[in-house]
């Protein structure tokens, strides 16, 4: 089998080009391996060469991103790559962003495959897990070998066009992709026997990766109940009557913006509650059971909060992809914000 | 509905009047329905007032 030819990126600290203050040094190359690259060229023995080293600072990347991504990919192809290997970049934001970026890159543009090195909390690892391999280096520099021996066997595998094993087998991140396998078990017997090992507390492997949730930072208190602008917002499918910006019942992908000015109760006949996820009856026969507007009039009137926001939004959160929630939910929020709320009471059903 | 709102990072979460009707009750008559809607908001409010 042929050797390989795999190109190598790294910043201007791991080039051993400079520290911190070297930082916004353009991109460059140099022949063959430097730094972490000896002991890649170690890991690939005879399957492979690093044939060069492409560099820049992670400042200057940073900067002018999609310049340096064309002149390091002009560098690379004149070395004829197979492979790009980028990092390890451990948890070094910036960096982590320049070997996602350049790997993404060279998919796309050169058509060769790509294996970045970063720790799972990297900035860079958050936004490039689904569309590249990262291996997963952990923290410290203290990982550096075993990762490049990750990042070097995966990349050769790529390179090669052999089988990739699972996240966990090969030690890189999850990609939230899912395949077919071939069991001899069905469903049901592997189920009882996950049980079984669970109940035993033995070790056992869900097939489903469950969803990740990022955690947010909490809001500060109310100081001022009395001037605060108190916003209402729901997941249980509020509509006006008609469902006029047509929200679904589930698996939602928007909501809808119900103006309230001059609303003083959620009236019966003018709103309805679409959901598929729960028997909207009872909410449909009083809407305030779902959205409490009527309450929240008296306690305007009686000054006990500042004002009630002029819009309701409501989306219909039955089987909510994760991924579509936290658009949903970005977008109402800043919505709120630029608005001047200052809380929100969100009911859920 | 708790523990799916702690699941999902929610921070201020209070037990509402159910899935079904979240700041109702069908089982009461009307004033004590709206009364404990109002009991149920104050205390949402409350709740907005307190460091997480």
């Amino acid at each position: 089998m042929n050797r390989i030819r795999v190109v190598h990126y790294l910043n201007q600290f791991f080039a051993q080009i400079g520290g911190e203050d070297k930082g916004d040094i353009g991109p460059g190359v140099k022949a063959g391996p430097l730094g972490p690259g000896r002991a890649l060229q170690q890991t690939l023995g005879e399957n492979g060469e690093v044939v060069a080293t492409i560099f820049c600072g992670d400042n200057y990347f940073a900067e002018n991103q999609d310049e340096t991504i064309d002149a390091l990919l002009r560098f690379a192809v004149e070395h004829k790559p197979d492979l790009l290997i980028a990092g390890p970049a451990f948890e070094s934001g910036r960096y982590g962003v320049a070997c996602g970026a350049i790997c993404h890159a060279a998919q796309q543009k050169l058509r060769i495959a790509a294996v970045a090195g970063m720790d799972e909390d990297n900035v860079g690892a958050g936004l490039y897990r689904k569309t590249i391999y990262i291996v997963n280096s952990g923290v410290t520099i203290a990982r550096m070998v075993p990762t490049i021996q990750r990042m070097a066997a995966l990349g050769l595998k790529l390179a090669q066009n052999r089988p990739i094993g699972k996240p966990e087998e090969e030690g890189y991140l999850r990609r939230g992709i899912k395949r077919n396998e071939f069991t001899a078990k069905p469903p049901a017997e592997r189920a009882v026997d996950m049980l079984l090992a669970k109940l035993r507390g033995a070790e056992f492997h869900s097939e489903i990766a469950p969803p990740q949730f990022a955690g947010s930072k909490p809001a500060a208190a109310l100081r001022e109940l009395s001037s605060a602008v108190i916003a209402l917002v729901t997941d249980g499918g509020l509509v006006p009557e008609g469902n006029p910006d047509n929200i679904e019942p589930g698996r939602p992908t928007r909501f809808t913006t119900i103006p309230i000015t001059g609303v003083d109760s959620l009236e019966a006949d003018k709103y309805d509650a679409v959901h598929s996820g729960y028997d909207t009856a009872i909410a449909n026969r009083d809407p305030n059971r779902l959205v409490p507007l009527d309450t929240m009039r008296e306690l305007e009137r009686e000054g006990v909060i500042g004002k009630l926001h002029e819009f309701v939004h409501s989306t219909g959160g039955a089987h909510a992809a994760v991924e579509n929630a936290t658009v949903i939910g970005k977008d109402i929020a800043q919505r709120l914000k630029a608005a001047g709320v200052t809380g929100v009471i969100l009911t859920s059903t | 509905m708790i523990p799916v709102a702690k699941e999902v990072g929610s921070l201020r979460a209070i037990p509402s009047g159910g899935i079904v009707s979240p700041t109702g009750n069908p089982e009461l008559p009307p004033e004590k329905e709206k009364e404990f809607r109002r009991q149920l908001i104050l205390r949402a409010l409350q709740t907005l007032q307190e460091e997480v």
